[in-house]
């Protein structure tokens, strides 16, 4: 299943999953404790710790990197990194 | 996973204040004057109550709620669809256009309302909503019952809104851009001049939230758009009575014929009761007074300006510019707390704003001038700050 969601996704001109999943896994560094390792599968509030605050900062920078515009209403289907990586993905291409 | 599991989350957000011994709101025991109540058995100078125009105890207010309470009863009982539409609201929401030069008004229950069912009917799915980052609950929750797709950009930053337009493309005609004339927490004002400016370029709509700027800004009184001079750029104005009119409601004008359907469109507007006769009397008088006393808004900024200009004196952290909302920046929530309740001992009632009410996570006291106050009640104010910093320097120190 997760392997189709990444081929579905890698189109001509964006950067794959891969590469999306290590820059965000980097950006999420700063807002996770010491010894915490951001993966694919951390839930953003169970494992990372993340509030609304945290949230907003983190879809900023997220935004200026990749120059899109991220909608609110996607957040609800955010659980974990992975998801969030799918739903950047998706807005990439459309 | 059970019903009430959420609220779980909701305690512990309030355990901090909990253990502090903070469990409910402050109950105003007895109300004296627009600036002076009694809470916990003391006498306080109100300072945290957006009754910029001190209007709340006006006896020409007071008169006309008088009259229309013993003329038209308590309650219209019923929505402005079916039997609560009185000739009064109909009156208001005349006068309303009229004082913004605008063709159409409308009268709601409430300013949450206002928004909400200005942006619910304004936009849906397929439409955008690009929103200041720092918007207000009520704006955020009719984007949410649109169900338009919600982008915000970040506060005050007209750049940043371009990227964004430029991002939707053609949908840009699909766009309505929500920014308030002055920001509730820290009493900035939106560089609206910049923004309308913007939106000119990108063919959005417009509208501005004058929650806390009507009454406030504006050689007349009728907030950003007028003293920025983008009033024509403005598609849509939403505001409030509850701050400067001194009473309960909202409203909006423009010059958008699509205002004639929203009274169709708007399910916040319809499934409500419309507002009591009495509460459309004392807008209507307090209305009158916004225009008829300009001298009103000269003496809240006097006593804005010295505020602002005592607390930065005494060395606190203040919101970026001198207004009606003077926003005291904290440390942490002990000296939040520590401040606010050696003010109330002190004899001075101000808000306390805590996570996530705030928009960078901070703590606030949050304090609201009126032209009610006298300069000496300013002095007081300020001397209740300048009598517990030696709790700020503990705090910071420990």
């Amino acid at each position: 299943m997760q392997k189709s969601v990444k081929r579905y996704y890698k189109m001509e001109g964006h950067p794959d999953y891969e590469t999306i999943l290590r820059r965000v896994c980097e950006l999420l560094v700063p807002y996770v404790e010491k010894g915490t390792a951001p993966e694919e599968d951390s839930d953003f509030v169970a494992d990372l710790n993340f509030d609304s605050l945290k949230v907003m900062k983190l879809v900023e920078q997220v935004e200026d990197e990749y120059d899109i515009s991220i909608p609110l209403n996607i957040l609800p289907d955010v659980q974990t990194v992975k998801d969030f990586i799918i739903q950047l993905q998706k807005l990439m291409v459309s | 996973m059970s019903l009430f599991d959420k609220f779980q989350q909701i305690a512990a957000a309030r355990q901090p204040l909990v253990e502090r011994g903070i469990r409910s709101n402050v109950v105003m025991e007895k109300v004296i004057s627009s600036t002076e109540a009694v809470i916990n058995g003391r006498h306080v100078i109100l300072a945290g109550t957006n009754n910029y125009l001190g209007l709340t105890f006006d006896p020409n207010c007071i008169e006309a709620a008088s009259r229309a309470v013993r003329q038209q009863g308590t309650g219209t009982t019923g929505s402005r669809m079916a039997n609560g539409s009185y000739s009064d609201h109909l009156q208001l929401e005349q006068e309303l256009a009229e004082f913004f030069g605008c063709k159409y008004g409308m009268v709601f229950s409430t300013g949450y309302i206002a928004n909400l069912a200005m942006l619910s009917a304004l936009t849906g799915p397929g439409d955008v909503l690009l929103i200041d980052a720092d918007s207000h609950a009520s704006i955020y929750d009719g984007c949410r019952l649109s169900g338009a797709e919600i982008i915000r950009f970040r506060h005050n930053d007209p750049d940043n809104l371009a990227k964004r337009l430029q991002r939707l493309g053609e949908r840009t005609s699909n766009t309505l851009i929500v920014v308030e004339g002055i920001y509730s927490m820290m009493g900035d004002r939106a560089p609206l001049a910049e923004i309308a400016g913007v939106k000119e370029k990108y063919g959005a709509c417009l509208l501005v939230d004058e929650a806390h700027s009507l009454g406030v800004l504006g050689p007349k009184g009728r907030g950003l758009a007028e003293e920025a001079g983008v009033e024509d750029s403005v598609d849509f104005i939403v505001g409030t009575f509850s701050k400067s009119l001194g009473a309960i409601g909202g409203f909006c004008v423009s010059n958008n014929p699509a205002m004639e359907m929203i009274p169709l469109a708007a399910r916040p507007y319809i499934f409500t009761a419309s507002s009591s006769p009495s509460i459309i009397a004392s807008t209507r008088a307090a209305l009158k007074i916004l225009k008829a006393r300009p001298e009103l808004r000269n003496k809240l900024w006097d006593n804005a300006q010295n505020l602002y200009q005592k607390l930065q004196g005494l060395g606190f952290r203040l919101g970026p510019e001198p207004s009606p909302v003077v926003a005291v920046r904290v440390a942490n929530i002990d000296e939040a707390i520590a401040l606010w309740k050696g003010l109330l001992e002190y004899g001075v009632y101000v808000n306390l704003v805590t996570p996530p009410a705030t928009p960078d996570g901070g703590c606030l006291l949050r304090c609201s001038v009126s032209a009610g106050h006298s300069p000496e009640q300013i002095e007081q104010i300020g001397n209740g700050f300048a009598s517990l910093k030696e709790v700020v320097r503990e705090a910071e120190t420990a």
